[in-house]
């Protein structure tokens, strides 16, 4: 186990070394928050992964666990006295709350998210709130009111979505612990675009009270980070049940530590790996389909067995998602009605009163959503109307079944599957923002896991030869399998820092110029 | 059955905008009309293996009842609930006119 002193750069420290350190008092907390609140001083204007910071808060909770540990206290959690960055859809009671949308501007919510409490109570320091694609909508983080996040690897390029803040936190060096969602892949996408780990939690592993609903059937809280042991050790801290979010399953956080641990001893020996027929192929780009080849190779030459699976439902996964998805968030988005919080328009452009509840809420809404909202709640809304449901809706949920059919068949075969987390590498701003379908596809292979409620994780593969940046690998695990997938990550991670020397986020470009 | 969506018209998303309460601009009209009819195309394929003999997962965990006690604990007080309110009257939330604008 490495030290820190107080001299390196804490910033480039992982979480686990920086605990160690503030646990021993090599190190201050307040020093480590410091550090990142420096940090994000001077990148985050060029990066935009923030769209609040809560310095003097952060730097209050960093001086309260060094005042416990000085009494000499147990620290209150493995990871206590590291700094965190919260995904602006997860409230923190009288911090501002978006969710990346105009229609929460200035919204203090008035409790704490039950993964918030969480965070508090193990003594993790949260530094601000991170930005988003609106409601966690996207797969770009162009989407939010607030302005886009830019991949800190390329600036002129998308972090991923919708957890883009998140992910380009961590791979810009302003936290070493970051907290995302992931609806339709919104950990994983942004992980691989950005070189980062991130993990989906089997539905139902973390509670999903306080985190603003997107489609309550899909959404799931997860942790990221930029090695595995670190996701681990936050994944440990914020899953396990909660009687208040009737989704959560009724069982204590898996040990996914310990699965870390045995993957980097153990490797992957005896392991069989499933790589997923439809996963692969047309669509993916050349850098990122030869990435995923040498990680394959990675984990034979560790010891696992590789076997083809066929899910031959996938390929109506994204079809079946986007019309799930769009019919859920068009009911939860329904609270958004100008009456009990958030923004309320009750002029017209001419500066005459709008006399209406009815018509207060739809211009409300109108200037309230922005253009991927407005686009998801109308499709929605068609979907679930009468003479089209069975077609739509219904049909969409039975796609779910089959597909939850060929992964229990796929489990059959292999203790965990394997594939590219994203199609492609971080995109140019602006590339696929007017073109709909083409940036749905960004999310090809992370719906499936999705939609059939199963743990998945992104961790980096490489770099693509052809773009230069991060590709991601997706290891997704059976439902509840957190424990084989969490081992299967580490085992790579470890064999592909032992085969290159060095892992794909300490690659990631300095950003010195920024200040 | 596959879906034989037909071309949405311009009404048709008007009528939809309506019903999700959402105002809309003349230009996001035509807009929203050509993505939504693509997008729809593209979606309508779940209904090609969609059949009779499939049952539908709603939810990927299976779903029951969850109770607690019966017992009264503190929940968020009054002032917390309105703090956020667009508007707030005598302890409560103010909204404009609901009754009377609709047939």
């Amino acid at each position: 186990m490495s030290t820190v002193s107080p001299s390196a750069d804490l910033t480039r420290q992982t979480a686990a070394n920086l605990a160690t350190a503030i646990a021993s008092r090599e190190v201050s907390a307040v020093e480590v928050t410091r550090a990142h609140l420096d940090r994000i001083e001077a990148v985050d204007a060029d990066v935009h992964a923030f769209l609040h910071v809560s310095g003097e808060q952060a730097l209050a909770a960093a001086a309260a666990v060094d005042e416990s540990l000085q009494r000499g206290e147990a620290p209150a959690s493995p990871l206590a006295g590291v700094p965190l960055a919260l995904k602006d859809i997860v409230v923190q009671q009288g911090v501002p709350t978006t969710a990346g949308s105009k229609i929460l501007e200035g919204w203090l919510p008035p409790y704490d998210a039950t993964v918030t409490q969480r965070l508090v109570a193990a003594g993790i320091v949260i530094l601000g709130k991170t930005n988003l694609d609106e409601f966690a909508m996207g797969s770009s983080t162009e989407n939010s009111a607030y302005g886009p996040t830019r991949n800190p690897w390329d600036l002129t390029r998308i972090p991923g979505g919708s957890g883009g803040g998140s992910a380009a936190a961590l791979a810009a060096f302003e936290a070493p612990l970051a907290i995302g969602t992931d609806t339709g892949g919104s950990i994983r996408q942004p992980a691989s675009v950005t070189g980062t780990v991130g993990a989906k939690p089997t539905y139902g592993g973390v509670s999903r009270y306080g985190v603003i609903a997107l489609a309550s059937s899909l959404d799931q809280v997860g942790p990221c980070a930029r090695t595995v042991l670190d996701t681990a050790m936050l994944h440990e801290v914020i899953a396990g049940h909660d009687p208040r979010d009737s989704t959560s399953i009724p069982q204590p956080a898996p040990n996914v530590v310990d699965a870390v641990r045995r993957g980097q001893s153990d490797g992957v020996a005896g392991m069989r790996i499933g790589i997923v027929k439809q996963l692969g192929g047309d669509g993916y780009q050349a850098g990122v389909s030869e990435s995923f080849a040498q990680a394959v190779a990675t984990l034979t030459a560790a010891g696992a067995e590789i076997v083809e699976v066929d899910c031959p439902h996938f390929e109506y996964g994204l079809a079946a998602y986007y019309l799930i998805l769009p019919s859920e968030c068009s009911s939860n988005l329904a609270r958004f009605d100008a009456m009990r919080y958030g923004l309320r328009v009750e002029q017209r452009p001419d500066g005459t009163l709008i006399e209406s509840a009815e018509q207060v809420m739809a211009a409300t809404r109108g200037q309230g959503f922005g253009a991927e909202v407005k686009r998801r709640i109308m499709l929605g809304t068609y979907a679930l109307s009468a003479g089209y449901y069975d077609a739509y809706y219904g049909s969409a949920q039975k796609v779910r079944t089959l597909i939850r059919q060929d992964f229990e068949r796929a489990y059959e075969q292999a203790d965990v599957l394997i594939s590219p987390s994203s199609p492609v590498t971080a995109f140019a701003i602006g590339e696929k923002v007017d073109d709909p379908m083409a940036m749905y596809l960004n999310d090809l292979a992370t719906i499936p896991g999705s939609l059939a409620g199963i743990p998945a994780m992104s961790v980096p593969s490489g770099i693509a030869s052809d773009t230069g940046l991060p590709v991601g690998l997706q290891i997704m695990g059976p439902a509840l399998g957190e424990l084989p997938m969490y081992r299967v990550a580490a085992a790579f991670e470890a064999a592909y820092l032992a085969e290159h020397g060095t892992l794909v986020p300490d690659l990631a470009p300095a950003l010195e110029g920024a200040k | 059955m596959a879906a034989q969506q037909p071309a949405l018209t311009r009404d048709d998303v008007a009528h939809l905008a309506h019903l999700a309460r959402l105002q809309l601009t003349e230009p996001e009209l035509d807009l929203y009309r050509r993505q939504l009819d693509v997008v729809l195309h593209s979606v309508a394929r779940v209904s090609e293996i969609a059949t009779a003999d499939v049952e539908p997962t709603t939810h990927a965990v299976q779903l029951v009842n969850v109770y607690r006690p019966d017992v009264v604990v503190p929940g968020l007080e009054h002032a917390a609930a309105l703090a956020a309110a667009p508007a707030t009257d005598e302890g409560r939330f103010r909204v404009p006119q609901i009754l009377g604008e609709e047939e």
